[in-house]
Order: C-alpha cells, then sequence, then structure tokens
C-alpha cells in the first residue's frame, strides 16, 4: 500500500520537474562570449515572440524568434546598449514586442488598476466597519429606559423582600 | 439606497464596454508602425536578372520613391501555403494595372523563382531577401504581408492573405490612393 502511494507521489512530482528540464532550449546561436551572451538573454527576456502566445524570444522556437534574437545579438557584439536595441525592436514592430507595456496615456488605466481596485476595496471595508461599530457599540439608555429598568428592579426587591 | 442598486450595473456596463470591443479585436494583426512614415530603406538583389533589373537590384526603395506614385510591396514565400491562396489575388490586381513588388522572404532563390514560374508572375520585380533582415526592417512577422505604398510613403499594410473578401476594400483604398495622387498632380 505504501509503495503504491509512494509510486503516485513519485509521478505527481515528476509532472513538476519536466517543465523545467526542457525550458532551456538548446540554442546554437548562443555568443561565446558568456558575458555578452548573458547580456543577450537579458534584452530578449523583455522581447516579445509575435507569432507566438505571450512568450518572450527566449523561451520560443520559432524562426521568427530566432531572427530577433540574432539580431539582438549582433547587435550586443556590436556594442549596443539595451535601450537602443529595445528602440530599433520597437520602431519595427511597436510597443507591442515589448512583453512589459509601458506607462503612457493609452496603457495608464492598465497600470494604475490594481492600485483603483485597492483604494476601492480599501474604501468598502472602511465603510463596513464603519457600519459594524455603529450597530455593536453600548449605547447609554434613554431616561425612560432608566426609569423602567428602575421600575422592574424595585418590583424585583419587593418581591424578595416579601 | 439608490446608489447601491446603480454601482453592479455601472460595474457590469463597464465590463461590458470592454468586453464587447475585446470581441472585435484581432489579437494576431499587430499595427504597423510604418503607417504614414517613409519606406525603411532597403536594397535587395534580384532573384533573376531580367530586362527591368539590369543592374541586378531587385528591390530599391530609394528607386522606388524617385519614381514615385502608387506600388505594392508584398513579402511571399514558397514554402508558405496561405502565399498560394494568396497568389491569385495579387494576379488580379496586377491585371488591374497596379504595380506590384515583391520580396521573397527567407526563401531559396530557385523556389522562389519555380513559385513564379509554375503559378504566374504578378510582380514587376522581385528582391531576394535571404536571411530575413529586410522584412525584420519593415516590421514583417508572418508572410504573405502586403504593403502599399504612395509617393514611397507606407499608406496601409494588410497583414496575412488576401483573401476574395478583403478584395472590395483593397480595391477601394487602391482607387482613392489613385484618385488623390491625380489630383495633386
Amino acid at each position: 500500500m505504501k509503495i503504491i502511494f509512494r509510486t503516485i507521489l513519485f509521478v505527481f512530482l515528476m509532472g513538476f520537474i519536466t517543465p523545467i528540464a526542457y525550458s532551456e532550449i538548446f540554442d546554437p546561436d548562443k555568443l561565446k562570449d558568456e558575458v555578452l551572451e548573458e547580456k543577450s538573454q537579458e534584452i530578449m527576456k523583455k522581447l516579445r515572440c509575435l507569432v507566438c502566445q505571450n512568450q518572450s524570444i527566449v523561451d520560443s522556437d520559432a524562426g521568427h524568434a530566432k531572427d530577433l534574437r540574432n539580431i539582438v545579438r549582433q547587435r550586443v557584439k556590436a556594442g549596443d546598449n539595451e535601450g537602443q536595441i529595445l528602440d530599433y525592436m520597437t520602431s519595427r514592430y511597436g510597443d507591442w514586442v515589448l512583453l512589459q507595456p509601458p506607462f503612457m496615456a493609452a496603457t495608464a488605466l492598465l497600470w494604475l488598476s490594481p492600485i483603483i481596485l485597492l483604494a476601492f476595496g480599501v474604501f468598502i471595508i472602511l465603510r463596513h466597519q464603519k457600519k459594524l461599530k455603529k450597530i455593536s457599540a453600548p449605547q447609554n439608555l434613554s431616561q425612560d429606559e432608566q426609569d423602567q429598568l428602575k421600575k422592574i428592579l424595585d418590583q424585583k426587591n419587593n418581591l424578595e423582600e416579601e | 439606497m439608490n446608489l447601491r442598486k446603480i454601482i453592479p450595473l455601472l460595474v457590469f456596463a463597464v465590463l461590458f464596454a470592454f468586453l464587447f470591443r475585446g470581441l472585435s479585436l484581432k489579437p494576431r494583426v499587430i499595427p504597423s508602425v510604418l503607417i504614414d512614415k517613409p519606406m525603411p530603406q532597403t536594397v535587395l538583389p534580384a532573384l533573376m536578372v531580367s530586362e527591368i533589373s539590369k543592374t541586378g537590384i531587385g528591390f530599391s526603395t530609394d528607386q522606388i520613391t524617385a519614381k514615385g506614385g502608387l506600388v505594392l510591396v508584398n513579402f511571399y514565400a514558397s514554402w508558405c501555403p496561405p502565399c498560394r491562396i494568396e497568389h491569385p489575388a495579387l494576379l488580379r490586381l496586377q491585371k488591374l494595372g497596379y504595380k506590384i513588388y515583391g520580396i521573397a522572404y527567407k526563401d531559396k532563390p530557385e523556389d522562389a523563382q519555380n513559385f513564379v514560374d509554375n503559378l504566374g508572375n504578378p510582380y514587376v520585380n522581385i528582391g531576394v531577401d535571404l536571411k530575413g533582415k529586410a522584412g525584420v526592417d519593415w516590421g514583417v512577422y508572418a508572410v504573405p504581408e502586403t504593403f502599399v505604398i504612395l509617393n514611397g510613403r507606407v499608406i496601409y499594410k494588410h497583414f496575412g492573405v488576401i483573401h476574395e473578401q478583403d478584395m472590395e476594400d483593397i480595391e477601394a483604398l487602391l482607387d482613392k490612393a489613385k484618385t488623390s495622387q491625380q489630383e495633386k498632380k
């Protein structure tokens, strides 16, 4: 019984390992200079593979992603910095080629929506709490109520005395 | 109390507006940044040294800009099945008198030549973009893509196959560009 359980657990955990094992695509075009290759990789992670679904060009085996990778490498080798290379790409493919959309008028709502939603949530919670406090807060008895209470207690005392 | 009734309705309305807009978006089509800009400077060798290209140049943006007028630039490849589907549309545009330049995108020259030999040649001339470098300069990411050029400036880009149902729009666009050009003269 124990061994069956262990086998199932093992197979289950293997499922988590396989995608990691395959995530590093073999790329024959990597630069020999490790520092330059690392720099290229950093830039490539920011560029979208245009023929894929939400993948960077590092993660894709598509022909077009490969072309863009090699252009990035050539430019890094030629001494271009990250900004220059990203500019080169956006001047051809537009802002869409950047995996992280830049902050501008058209994307302001996108970037600010988490903050707006958080503020809205905080507002709702605060309002709700205020209402709760109102309900649960002990209120002083009115004069009428105090009189009534006194009457009841007096009656009770009278009964006990008798 | 009144506000409470309105808020869900408002949330629904906003969500509806965004989702409805989303329905009409085409996620595969990236708007070209070249619209209303001059063509990215490109010189490509000719696929075949023909009468027109005695110089061996198949595609030169400088030449096209110098000549002016209305031309189409079509990126194609023999390995691209949609390009075969599109081919009759290009032949029809040629028949209508439009000048189309072809760019053989990441294709073996002999294959690109066979393609037009077998299916008919709608192109005035064909440039060879062996490594796809010109394609990147033009923002091409999947063939076929077609650019409409007026006096050296990009006025329109059609992504993907020019289908039968696209022909009307394309012809209307080309017609309009032609008349606006004649009016200027």
